[in-house]
């Protein structure tokens, strides 16, 4: 990766230096203007000074109000356990995914009409005639059974890395959470083009959710808004799809990735773990070893 | 108690009264369809001389009004048949929705049997369940006569042995145990 000059990066910014071996400090003045007597710079040189420090100095500007790069450097140069690989990537994936839903949901609705008469009319107009509009819907459509897939692949790694484990139980509660409002996300939006197949897809749907004993047949009625699935159906699983479960999945992602944040991420279970390397035993010193190794007796356990 | 704590509770409280006063009536406006019944509403679907004992004539008719052809159903309609130890003198309306899941079965001429074409329940002539996942016969639709028109009036479900009950939806058994665990839901017609 190459490396970002360090004139672009204010310098709460900056990498912080490792212990020991000094790097860039922190607000302080080059050593050069300790020594050398500062030159009078000419206009030409001054406005590049001030055109490089601009930059600098709107991030600091906002910076010094939101002390926010504190929180940045501990987020952006979080450590990461020895190990982590591409199976870590899965989550980003999902957010990815997630996020080309909201962004091309968010254009669908643009020409979307969520009536019973004029939904399919719509679908069909978005596809036939709205320029890159079947592009969009594309995207919707097939991004929709991508973020599936990612989910339970991301829950399958974290299943398999042990990742749920304490500390991270929330974490992983917060994600089923995340997985039960993605399937409510693609069954209310299956209804949404309103021909033959996603009709009779949510009829058996609805149908499926009433099987449940007690409350089943009362949460069947509140999902078609009446006995039978009509007008109202419609436009209630328009407003569940574009406004109720995304509002929730954004939040819960929110506390998701605080938590991935603030817990870390767990190395891979085949990871070894680096045994520290200990001192010679106390007993052996106190014998006189002198020679390394050659004196009998000085094996790798002490007796 | 301190005038401190008092305040306490008194924000606290009022706060709490003014988030209940947002959300009780918008939860409540999006459960309130459950305990809603419509109007009871009868169509007419031939003359009495459309409809014999020994089969079934296809009829369709609107369930849902004011969502165009979405809010059409389909229903089977024949004369009672003192053979299969029917009450004489009525007319049978056996919906075509499957009780399984809410596929539309079809009557066949030959076999004599409903048949699902989503997952293979197959039901008798009187629409008793033979074969197949569906968990209950075929629901029906009430019927009358009117100026020597039938008519067709609200769905109920009826129970392995026929008895009328509250309509259900399909998925969910009737009779028995059953009428417990799958209570009869407000917005529902009572069975004839």
């Amino acid at each position: 990766m190459p490396k970002i000059p360090d004139f672009v990066v204010p310098p709460p910014l900056r990498k912080p230096a490792k212990p020991g071996q000094g790097g860039t400090s922190k607000g302080q003045a080059p050593a050069d203007l300790k020594t050398a007597p500062p030159v009078r710079p000419s206009h030409g040189e001054r406005f590049a000074g001030q055109a490089k420090e601009a930059p600098v100095d709107v991030l600091a500007w906002v910076d010094q109000r939101t002390a926010a790069s504190g929180f940045l450097t501990g987020l952006l140069y979080r450590k990461v356990p020895k190990g982590t690989n591409w199976f870590y990537t899965l989550g980003s994936a999902t957010l990815f995914a997630f996020i080309v839903q909201a962004v091309t949901g968010v254009f669908l609705a643009m020409y979307y009409t969520p009536s019973t008469t004029q939904a399919y009319a719509s679908i069909t107009h978005i596809n036939n005639d709205v320029p890159l509009g079947q592009f969009v819907h594309g995207m919707h459509k097939w991004g929709a059974s991508v973020m599936v897939i990612l989910v339970f692949l991301h829950m399958g790694r974290t299943f398999f890395f042990g990742a749920y484990k304490y500390p991270r139980e929330l974490n992983w509660v917060i994600g089923v959470v995340l997985l039960i409002l993605t399937m409510t996300m693609a069954f209310t939006g299956y209804l949404l083009p309103f021909d033959q197949r996603s009709f009779w897809a949510s009829i058996v749907g609805i149908n499926i959710n009433g099987t449940g004993p007690i409350v089943g047949p009362y949460l069947s009625d509140f999902l078609r808004a009446g006995p039978e699935l009509g007008a109202t159906t419609l436009a209630r699983f328009y407003s569940i799809h574009m406004l109720l479960v995304p509002g929730a999945i954004i939040a819960l992602i929110g506390a998701h990735m605080y938590l991935v944040v603030k817990l870390g991420t767990t190395a891979p279970p085949w990871t070894k773990i680096d045994k520290p390397k200990i001192a010679a035993p106390v007993a052996q010193l106190d014998a006189g070893v002198e020679s390394n190794g050659a004196s009998p007796g000085n094996g790798a356990s002490p007796a | 108690m301190t005038r401190r704590r008092a305040f306490t509770i008194a924000a606290q409280g009022l706060g709490g009264l003014a988030g209940a006063a947002i959300v009780l009536p918008a939860v409540g406006f999006a459960v309130a369809p459950i305990f809603h019944r419509g109007k009871e509403r009868w169509e007419a679907v031939g003359p009495v001389s459309d409809f014999v004992e020994d089969t079934y004539r296809q009829v369709v008719f609107t369930e849902t009004e004011g969502i165009g052809d979405a809010g059409k159903t389909t229903a089977y309609v024949r004369k009672s048949s003192p053979e299969l130890e029917e009450e004489p003198g009525l007319y049978v309306a056996v919906s075509n929705r499957c009780a399984h899941l809410g596929c539309p079965v079809r009557f066949v001429q030959a076999a004599g049997n409903f048949i699902c074409p989503c997952h293979g329940g197959v039901y008798d002539f009187q629409g008793k369940r033979i074969g197949g996942p569906p968990v209950r016969p075929l629901d029906r639709f009430q019927t009358r006569v009117r100026k020597g028109q039938v008519e067709l009036g609200p769905r109920y479900s009826v129970t392995s042995q026929l008895e009328p009950v509250r309509a259900r939806d399909p998925g969910e058994f009737t009779g028995g145990i059953w009428e417990y665990l799958y209570p009869p839901r407000p917005d529902t017609f009572p069975p004839p």
